[in-house]
């Protein structure tokens, strides 16, 4: 269950499967990771908003979000066996496409654009997809996006010489996150994890991080960390095991996360059988509606 | 709020614009069709099999510009050929489309030259032989996605869409023909209604009382109520005069019609619907692991 489709046909060109390990209980919502990964991967801007919900204002993953702090305000403790005064905590995860072992975007991608890299990650190709955008609504994360083409109002000033904004040229394809797959060819760290500055976001082998990530599970129980649970470790999940999972402190749905997310093209086979079924049926209803003669 | 981010959708509402729903309807039509052109033609029909096969090239060739507008890029609509993917609906249908569509477009062109009978036959029987598939496999094309509604609609979905393009099909025949010579297709577009009618039961019950809301509130809710309405009138006024009257066979062909528009209405707008309110996602997720826990 836990090995990607399309990996292992690499051969002597496959690397190790690496991913991220995001370890909420660290993470001081800096958002650097937001803005190193905007700046190496030329993201554009997404809307400049104020949405009033504590400090997140880029509100969810999408083609111009690949990285995505959530900030959640808690009146509950931080650790179980806290007693005095009256229980308040913040919660903050850095939200990242999942890299799924099983991933219903490449599974569903008509053109071939989506594809698993040497690396073990899902990565779009832009020169292939023609923003059919049907990953958009396959990923059970509602990571990935068409980026629309904007309608520059006709008042705007642009700083003289300046270059367009990316956001400026025509687009309508889709987009998400990397694993800045540029930066792994040549032996980097992708941008998020080297910008965090309290190592909430790890880079690494996902043996290793897998891990590492039982060890602190462990350690932070061991301290009573309220809510503490890995999230997407597990190879045997829904979707074989995310690429990049996470610990969080609380359940998923409270960073707006699918509690027991699987891959839509699990189902696919029993869905083909309908269909075939189905087509069948349509045969017989139009040959049965001949037994009753011409009027 | 502890069932959601600020009540923020989990998934992605799909980003399928108004094309969408209707070649939902016209690839059922041109699906439709070509097999019941092609029953005619054995049958000896002749004057149903050319009304068919033209409704049915008609159906197929409105399709594929309305998927090309609808992409983010359609200058790069042959990318769609590219590959062959059974994981993808969307690239199965894509060569079903391209197959069945290219054979009735072929087949109509012959049949109005009266040239290449043989090559006209063997059009006819390729359009029909794909035309089963494009009438279903859009059910999967919904069914194959994260979107609560359509997912676990999966097990009716190809027979729901199925049932309509086959009702859809017979009702556009009995339109345009006159009762002495539409007698199938006004028997397909009654049975078809009701065997959508029933498919649409099913599922709503068999989704749960959750996620079947999105069949009844809000715009959702009144497409389907509207479909079933028409569908049911429509059925109900072919079977009870069709037969008889020109008129009345015009008529409820025509409600037929409208009715299967709205039903792909409807299951298009509740998917959106149930992408858009976390709870669809959230609430049978959590039961499952809590379950499993």
């Amino acid at each position: 269950m836990s090995v990607p489709d399309g990996w292992l046909a690499y051969g002597d060109e496959q690397q190790e499967r690496v991913g991220f390990f995001t370890d909420t209980s660290v993470c001081i919502g800096c958002k650097a990771c937001e803005v190193a990964c905007k700046e190496w991967n030329l993201v554009p801007e997404d809307g400049l908003v104020f949405t009033g919900e504590s400090y997140d204002n880029t509100s969810t993953l999408g083609a111009n979000s690949w990285r995505h702090v959530a900030f959640i305000e808690q009146e509950k403790p931080l650790r179980l066996d806290d007693e005095d005064g009256e229980p308040l905590r913040w919660l903050m995860s850095s939200d990242v496409c999942k890299h799924c072992t099983h991933a219903a975007c490449l599974d569903v991608c008509p053109t071939g654009s989506l594809f698993r890299t040497e690396f073990g990650t899902v990565v779009v190709q832009e020169d292939i997809c023609n923003g059919c955008g049907y990953c958009v609504p396959a990923c059970p994360f509602g990571v990935l996006d068409k980026r629309h083409i904007p309608s520059l109002p006709a008042t705007t000033t642009r700083v003289s010489g300046s270059e367009p904004q990316a956001s400026e040229r025509p687009d309508g394809r889709v987009w998400k996150c990397t694993l800045c797959y540029d930066r792994l060819k040549g032996g980097h760290e992708p941008a998020c994890a080297k910008a965090c500055p309290t190592d909430s976001i790890q880079f690494g082998p996902l043996d290793e991080l897998r891990a590492r990530a039982d060890a602190r599970l462990e350690k932070l129980q061991q301290e009573n960390w309220n809510g503490v649970q890995l999230y997407g470790r597990d190879p045997d999940d829904g979707v074989g095991g995310f690429g990049a999972f996470f610990l969080l402190l609380d359940e998923p749905e409270v960073y707006g996360l699918p509690p027991d997310p699987v891959v839509t093209t699990r189902d696919l086979p029993g869905l083909w059988a309908q269909t075939a079924l189905a087509a069948g049926a349509v045969v017989l209803g139009v040959v049965a509606s001949f037994l009753g003669g011409r009027r | 709020m502890s069932d959601s981010y600020y009540g923020r959708p989990v998934i992605k509402e799909p980003t399928w614009t108004w094309e969408i729903p209707i070649y939902l309807f016209t690839g059922g039509l041109g699906g439709g069709s070509a097999v019941l052109s092609a029953a005619a033609r054995l049958a000896g029909n002749e004057r149903l099999a050319k009304t068919s096969l033209y409704l049915g090239a008609a159906g197929d060739v409105v399709s594929a510009p309305l998927l090309i507008a609808d992409l983010g890029r359609p200058e790069r609509f042959l990318n769609m050929l590219r590959v062959f993917k059974v994981t993808s609906p969307m690239s199965v249908g894509s060569w079903v489309l391209f197959v069945s569509g290219g054979a009735s477009s072929t087949a109509a062109v012959l049949e109005t030259l009266d040239r290449l009978r043989p090559v006209k036959y063997l059009a006819e029987l390729v359009s029909a032989l794909f035309g089963g598939p494009l009438a279903t496999y859009t059910g999967a094309l919904l069914a194959n996605t994260s979107v609560p509604v359509w997912h676990e609609g999966r097990h009716e979905l190809p027979w729901l869409f199925g049932a309509s393009g086959t009702a859809t099909a017979g009702a556009a025949a009995a339109l345009l023909l006159p009762p002495e010579e539409a007698g199938p297709a006004r028997r397909l577009a009654i049975g078809c209604a009701a065997a959508e009618l029933a498919a649409m039961e099913v599922m709503q019950h068999r989704v749960g009382r959750l996620l079947a809301e999105p069949y009844r509130k809000g715009l959702s809710g009144q497409l389907t109520r509207a479909s079933k309405l028409c569908v049911a009138a429509g059925a109900g006024l072919l079977a009870w005069k069709g037969r008889q009257s020109r008129s009345a066979a015009v008529g409820g062909s025509t409600l037929v019609l409208a009715g299967e528009m709205l039903l792909r209405w409807g299951v298009f707008k509740a998917g959106f619907a149930s992408a858009r309110e976390p709870k669809y996602t959230v609430l049978p997720q959590r039961q499952r692991r809590d379950s499993n826990r």
